[in-house]
């Protein structure tokens, strides 16, 4: 099928970029949307041009790297998928395709399509750990009985890959879902309670230091999330937070 | 307090209980003027009362000033910090995909009714204000029927309302439930009740507003 791209082009974090308006013919169904941008750029260095550059990794879905607006939706009209899951069949011949990077204040453009998600690993290193002692004597996490049900969810809530797209899809660019994902596979357990109160403060000042906005509950994030992470770990974080600010 | 405003997800909190004080007042709006439809009598009396009561006049309005003015300054502060959280916007964005319009929109929708506001407290309170300690009227605890009545008869004031109530319902449809999931309520995830509830709300008091001004146009006209 043919196809008009229409991508944005950025040479650094500094420049000024633009959207360019890329024809590409050959594009077979069956192809992954990551592998239809391989021929994009195939086509453009045999020109002797930049290649496009974009995040990915695995290209299973299990990375979280292939950040891409496409035509308006975080990893593009498929529901649960990450970009590089996405196929071509999912467009038709003709199409005009818009592709963005996550437009963000805490997810500032590299180049092109990339931008730097450094800030969430810094949310991360706030508190959505659990400090054990490593010196041999541990003991064993299965020896601690969890509730099934509480299980499950935190494993849930785990799934989350960083990728991103809830950020990318709310209209406050709201880092509240990845950082409530985060702050739930934690509070669920029992392993996590002791560093509740510091776990959820430190998160979620780290989160607004980052300049994410405030989530305002569109559920816009639930919807693009690849994983199906639930709007329930907000309500649980602002749970989470209360319990913190008044109980200490 | 600073600190409190200073976090995300404190100024949620404060959205989500101002947000809910001014449904329980708009919930006892409601509830008094309706009985202006079918017993005026009672509606003078309810009104008097309102008018008078001390409690009522130096406690509980100044409460709802208040909460009105923390919601209105909340909103504005969280939408000017969203628009900042986004500086480059996107060329193409389907929101709609993904959300309900009246979800991404409370800013559109809270003006208008604060707009509105405007209108209804210059037809009603300052007029009240007036009546009482300007002019320092006498009690007259049968006008307040005669007023309302004579408040709707423009067509254009009752448009308005009508138009004003619309709005209010689709401000209430997306605020009521999502000061639920703000303050962290178990029971928003657990199965529809509680949603469907407040979507009733959010457009049974509205619609009920909007009966009672058509019925005091039409039957008056
Ligand atoms: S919550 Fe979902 S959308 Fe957000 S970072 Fe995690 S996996 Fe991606
Ligand atoms: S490249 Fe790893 S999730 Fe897409």
């Amino acid at each position: 099928m043919k196809l008009t791209l229409k991508i944005w082009r950025q040479a650094n974090s500094e420049a000024k970029g633009n959207m360019i308006t890329y024809p590409i013919d050959g594009v077979d169904g069956d192809m992954s949307f990551l592998e239809m941008m391989d021929i994009v750029n195939e086509g453009l260095i045999n020109k002797g041009e930049e290649p496009v550059e974009f995040d990915h990794d695995c290209r299973e879905g299990i990375c979280g790297a292939c950040s891409m607006m496409i035509n308006g939706q975080p990893h593009g009209p498929q529901r649960l998928t990450t970009t590089c899951q996405l196929h071509m069949r999912k467009f038709n011949d003709g199409d005009t395709i818009t592709i963005e990077p996550w437009r963000a204040a805490g997810f500032p453009v590299i180049k092109d399509l990339i931008v730097d998600r450094s800030s969430f690993d810094r949310i991360q290193q706030a508190g959505a750990y659990v400090s054990v002692n490593t010196s041999g004597n541990t003991q064993d996490a299965n020896s601690i009985p969890v509730e099934k049900a509480k299980a499950d969810e935190a494993f849930h809530s785990a799934t989350c890959i960083g990728c991103g797209a809830c950020v990318a899809a709310c209209k406050n660019a709201s880092a509240m879902l990845f950082t409530s994902a985060k702050v739930s596979q934690y509070a669920l357990l029992p392993q996590g309670e002791v560093e509740a109160t510091d776990r959820v403060m430190n998160m979620v000042r780290q989160m607004d230091m980052e300049g994410f906005g405030n989530c305002t509950n569109t559920g816009a994030c639930m919807i693009e999330c690849p994983k199906g992470i639930k709007l329930e770990n907000i309500a649980r974080m602002n749970r989470e937070y209360l319990k913190a600010e008044t109980l200490g | 307090m600073s600190a409190l405003v200073k976090s995300s997800l404190a100024r949620k909190w404060v959205m989500a209980l101002s947000g809910l004080f001014l449904v329980v007042f708009l919930t006892q709006h409601f509830v008094i003027n309706i009985t202006s439809v079918f017993a005026p009598d009672t509606f003078n009396e309810i009104s008097h009362f309102m008018g008078y009561n001390p409690m009522v006049q130096f406690i509980a309005q100044p409460i709802l000033i208040i909460g009105l003015i923390v919601h209105f300054i909340m909103g504005i502060v969280l939408e000017l910090k969203n628009r900042s959280a986004r500086p480059i916007k996107y060329a193409k964005f389907s929101g709609n995909a993904n959300s309900q319009w009246v979800s991404r929109n409370m800013i559109i929708t809270g003006l208008v009714v604060l707009a509105f506001l405007g209108l209804h407290m210059y037809d009603f309170w300052a007029e009240e204000i007036g009546y009482k300690y300007i002019s320092a009227n006498p009690e007259d605890p049968t006008r307040y029927y005669e007023e309302l009545v004579h408040k709707f008869a423009p067509f254009w004031r009752t448009i308005i309302y009508v138009i004003a109530n619309v709005l209010l319902a689709m401000h209430l449809w997306h605020g009521f439930n999502s000061s639920f999931q703000s303050m962290g309520a178990k029971a928003i995830n657990k199965g529809d009740g509680l949603r469907k509830f407040t979507y009733a709300w959010s457009v049974i008091i509205p619609a009920g507003f909007i009966f009672i001004a058509l019925f005091h146009h039409f039957s008056h006209s």
